[in-house]
């Protein structure tokens, strides 16, 4: 992952997060992970995971919160056809 | 094949539902209250000679050719004013009326050229028509009195002669065969609502003026064609038309360009398209059409199309022509070889919101099935994918509420972020016939469009807000409508889920959205806003409009929620003249989104995770299809630069030319080991790529397109395809190559797949298009006829959910360094990124695109009126022409995107909307300077894509 990935994924996750966050407090977190699991492709959850592994510092703290719900794809895909 | 026969009834239909009966000619006829006696009288079969009526425009009552003999009644009435009555009685031939109508006729032919035989109009003439019908034989007043028709009379220069004005690229007025019968006039008012033609003079000296007696194309006259459609003789004739003849057998297809979907009679003969006329029976279009659809075909047949498969190793070797079947293994073996070497989910495809459903259909069908992952994703990504997720959290379903009809019975009408006269005309136009009949407009637009001010049409409010502020807006409006107690309790209790309700009211009601505290923030004055508001909530039925004005920002989907909650706050969906209506940008963007295009849904917006939906589709296709959703377009590129994505399908679309931050786009395509461009021309995006595919254009196949309204309506083949293949056969032919068992015969077939597929396609098919003209989805068991209006009885999704939007500002900001923003859009003659109108004499009416400044920014950085000027932002600078307006605020400055050379998205930058990734192309942060010429960047640009497109063996190929 390069850093231009890595901020960009921080970025979109925050964003997400932002609209999530003005939503009633019930829904917030779930919301957040729902959208990721719904639109980001598997690449894009696992880099995410690294980052959360790694540097986890540039989450919102709802993304920390909805990290757990977020569907953690298997082992990157060495699946041919 | 014959030409598809449109019967002329004289005057407009009556729209009441009290029924007279009357008597023509001895037979009984009931018509509709209102109806004229020439209508009822065609209605019943028998023609009324005419000249100056048609029933494109109200009856006028000047030719004096349609008189009747009415029972009881003294004098001649004609019959195109009046009106049938109960028990009526009428004549419409009798010794009299013979008479009378030989010497009006003959009064017309006295001052009229008699070069029928040389005549363009020779065989397709009114004016030859009705001397027929009439038995006019002779003429006893000659020739040689005043007259318009001789360049010089008596010896001398002839005074009422003018010459044939051939200004216009597409149709020429000769004012020599002009009758002066107003049609023209009459159809651009009441048509085309532009007010371009006016009659000067009086008397013997009258005629029809363009402008303020200019030539047309230096006057007002937009080029929609009506007033060429409406002339009776050949004064107004296409120059098609002149140069080729008259057709001599037409077919019924929808237009290619915007995503109004205005049907079309092709007219041709043999082979060669003659012209295109408006279809009458067009239900988005109802006869009308603008410049594009019209006219802007040469495209089509233009120098610059590939016949020829080509192929190359490198992007920086010229390309190669090779034949199909090598193109079709040369693509099959380099993505087996790149799935082999970097994985399954390396490849993926864009499906062409230009293409057909069928052929759209069949791209999604060949990544999931024959890549095997959900790689595809479409152009609607950079323009409506918004729309699809707020109104499907919202109502439930991802497309507009209403059809184009709709709007004849509004009273409100909201524009918001859309240009509908220029990006939308024909819609823009019966937009401006109801305006001009009463309706109240208010318009919510950083730019002072046309709509807000233009003949008969003025906006009661123009919201001129700051851009990127529309959250803000939405919500105050939200806030005035909750606060004043002016929302419709009723509708809100039945119909959405009222707990929701109550959490959204309270949040839109905290002080912080009222228009006086927003107005610091988007420069909206209170008072106004509080006046749109309560105009839109108690005017009647509210109708709402939008564009990519509110789709294209960083919370594009939250403005499209906060436009949801403003029809449900008041009530204003599921019934004619209200809803919320997302104007298309391309001709088949809702048909792209419908076939399945994006990553995470298969066709008719059902997920991937869904179980049953996968079923469906795992059964017909024999394959199993993953479940997790793709790569967008942005993402697709940034795997791209990031080594993990190395494979690319792209039918008929340029992202490179279309999409945010150039630079940004072509290093992911770069990156790329094979990319396949399938389109018309050696587009932007082929520039990177290794394979060209040549494709057809919308005249060469059979299909459909759906447009903004869920219409779908049938696109007929009219000439065989110059490259050779329809665009779907050539996804049929790919998928062949790397071993899918596809077989369609036809379009047709594919359709078929996708009804047994698809719920809200399930009655579609296209005998079943074919009888019932056109269909909106859905069309199935439950809704036979289609579905005009959506959420009728209840929404979609079950009760209409409020949601709360919060304002959050984009991260593109201004500052010292870029303190203006930039926002960008289209103009009427050009279209998208221009392959095609660049393409065509539309040229003449914006050759460049130039950047809007207002007077005082122009001022304060000595910029005048046509200089060339520096655009600079955080991701790139380009240069381009200045135009000194105060069309824009101050702060605020504004440019298209249609040519290449300009590069406007070298300066947009990656900001995205939070839900979707659509692009914010409509805030960029800019600093605007004097400039000499071509930035850097542009001369390196035009040096690259002029290498890229050598072609082995062939002369340099010209843009």
């Amino acid at each position: 992952m390069s850093h231009g990935t890595h901020d960009k994924l921080v970025y979109m996750a925050n964003q997400i997060a932002g609209f999530f966050a003005t939503q009633p407090e019930a829904e917030a977190a779930q919301g957040v992970a729902s959208h990721i699991n719904k639109f980001w492709e598997p690449r894009m959850r696992r880099q995410l995971f690294e980052i959360l592994e790694q540097d986890a510092n540039g989450l919102s703290p709802l993304v920390l919160q909805a990290m757990p719900s977020i569907r953690r794809p298997s082992a990157a895909s060495t699946d041919i056809i | 094949m014959s030409l598809v026969h449109e019967i002329d009834y004289g005057t407009p239909a009556s729209a009441s539902e009290t029924m007279v009966t009357l008597t023509i000619d001895g037979n009984e006829i009931t018509v509709p209250e209102g109806t004229s006696i020439m209508r009822a009288s065609m209605d019943a079969g028998i023609e009324i000679p005419k000249l100056c009526a048609t029933d494109m425009v109200d009856a006028f009552g000047s030719c004096r050719l349609c008189l009747v003999e009415i029972q009881g009644r003294n004098g001649l009435p004609a019959s195109c004013t009046t009106p049938v009555a109960a028990g009526m009685v009428v004549s419409t031939q009798t010794n009299r009326l013979k008479d009378v109508r030989r010497g009006v006729m003959e009064l017309y032919i006295s001052d009229h050229p008699l070069d029928c035989l040389t005549c363009a109009a020779n065989g397709d003439c009114e004016l030859q028509d009705m001397a027929g019908a009439v038995g006019l034989r002779d003429v006893r007043y000659g020739y040689d009195g005043d007259n318009h028709v001789k360049a010089r009379d008596n010896g001398g220069l002839n005074a009422k002669w003018a010459p044939k004005d051939e200004s216009n690229p597409y149709f020429t007025f000769d004012p020599a065969k002009c009758i002066v019968c107003s049609r023209c006039v009459r159809a651009c008012e009441e048509v085309q609502g532009t007010f371009a033609l006016a009659i000067e003079g009086r008397g013997f000296d009258s005629r029809v003026s363009a402008g303020m007696h200019e030539d047309f194309v230096s006057s007002e006259c937009v080029s929609c064609g009506a007033c060429v459609q409406a002339c009776p003789t050949a004064t107004l004739t296409e120059k098609s038309v002149i140069e080729i003849g008259q057709p001599e057998h037409s077919m019924v297809t929808t237009c290619a360009y915007c995503g109004v979907g205005c049907s079309f009679k092709a007219e041709m003969r043999g082979e060669e398209l003659v012209r295109m006329v408006p279809w009458k029976d067009g239900q988005a279009n109802r006869g009308h059409s603008c410049v594009k659809g019209r006219f802007a075909y040469g495209y089509s047949s233009h120098k610059d199309r590939i016949l020829n498969p080509m192929v190359r190793e490198k992007i920086t070797d010229p390309w190669r022509e090779v034949t199909w079947d090598e193109a079709f293994a040369h693509v099959a073996s380099e993505f087996r070889r790149i799935q082999y070497q970097y994985g399954r989910d390396s490849i993926g495809g864009i499906t062409s919101s230009r293409c057909t459903n069928e052929e759209t259909y069949l791209v999604q069908k060949l990544v999931r099935a024959g890549f095997r992952n959900n790689n595809v994703d479409t152009c609607a990504r950079v323009c409506h994918s918004p729309t699809g997720y707020g109104l499907g959290q919202a109502f439930g379903t991802s497309a507009g509420t209403q059809n184009f009809d709709s709007v004849e019975k509004s009273d409100v009408v909201v524009i918001i972020g859309a240009n509908p006269t220029d990006g939308h005309p024909v819609f823009g136009s019966r937009l401006k016939k109801r305006l001009r009949q009463g309706a109240k407009l208010i318009v919510i637009d950083p730019r002072r469009t046309d709509i807000v001010r233009s003949p008969h049409v003025e906006a009661a409010y123009h919201l001129p807000l700051k851009p990127g502020t529309n959250v803000a807006v939405m919500t105050s409006l939200a806030h005035v409508i909750v606060t004043e107690g002016l929302f419709d309790e009723r509708f809100i209790r039945e119909r959405c889920d009222w707990s929701e309700f109550e959490d959204w009211a309270a949040f839109v009601a905290e002080p912080h959205h009222s228009p006086e505290a927003t107005e610091a923030l988007t420069g909206v004055p209170a008072e106004m806003l509080r006046g749109a508001a309560r105009l839109y909530a108690t005017g009647g039925n509210g109708a709402i409009y939008y564009g990519l004005g509110v789709t294209e920002h960083s919370q594009g989907s939250t403005t499209v929620m906060a436009i949801a909650n403003l029809a449900m706050v008041t009530g204003n969906i599921g019934r004619p003249g209200v809803g919320v209506n997302p104007l298309r940008g391309q001709n088949n963007v809702q048909g792209s989104c419908d076939m399945g295009s994006f990553p995470h849904e298969l066709p008719g917006y059902r997920h991937v995770s869904d179980d049953a939906t996968r079923d469906i589709f795992e059964k017909l296709w024999g394959v199993k299809i993953s479940d997790e959703p793709g790569l967008r377009i942005p993402n697709m590129l940034d795997a791209a630069v990031d080594g993990s994505f190395k494979g690319l399908y792209v039918q008929g679309e340029d992202i490179l030319q279309s999409d945010p931050d150039t630079k940004h786009v072509a290093a992911g395509l770069a990156a790329m080991e094979c990319v396949v461009v399938h389109d018309l021309f050696l587009n932007e995006t082929a520039n990177y790529a290794h394979v060209f595919l040549p494709g057809s254009s919308f005249l060469e196949k059979d299909g459909t397109f759906t447009n903004a309204e869920r219409r779908i309506n049938r696109v007929r083949k009219v000439m065989s395809p110059k490259n050779g293949y329809a665009d779907w056969e050539v996804t049929q032919k790919l998928a062949q190559a790397i071993g899918l068992a596809w077989n369609y015969q036809h379009p047709s077939e594919i359709m078929d797949e996708i009804a047994a597929t698809t719920p809200s396609f399930a009655m579609v098919s296209y005998d079943y298009l074919e009888k019932m003209g056109s269909v909106q989805w859905p069309c199935n068991e439950a809704h036979p006829e289609g579905s005009p209006i959506m959420h009728v009885d209840g929404f979609v999704r079950g009760k209409g959910k409020f949601i709360r939007t919060e304002y959050i500002a984009t991260d593109e900001r201004t500052g010292p360094r870029f303190p203006l923003l930039l926002t960008t859009g289209r103009i009427l003659s050009q279209y998208n990124v221009g392959a095609q109108t660049r393409r065509t004499e539309n040229v003449v009416w914006h050759s460049e695109d130039r950047l809007e400044v207002h007077p005082h920014d122009a001022e304060q950085r000595g910029i005048r009126d046509g200089d060339w000027v520096k655009l600079m932002s955080r991701s790139g600078d380009t240069t381009l022409r200045a135009l000194i307006t105060d069309r824009v605020s101050p702060g605020v400055v504004y440019t298209t995107f249609h040519h290449p050379d300009t590069q406007a998205n070298v300066i947009t930058t990656d900001f995205s909307d939070w839900a979707t990734n659509c692009p914010e192309y409509k805030v960029t942060a800019v600093q605007v300077s004097p400039s000499n010429g071509p930035t850097d960047w542009q001369v390196e640009y035009d040096e690259q894509a002029r290498q890229s497109r050598r072609i082995t063996g062939k002369l340099e190929a010209a843009e």
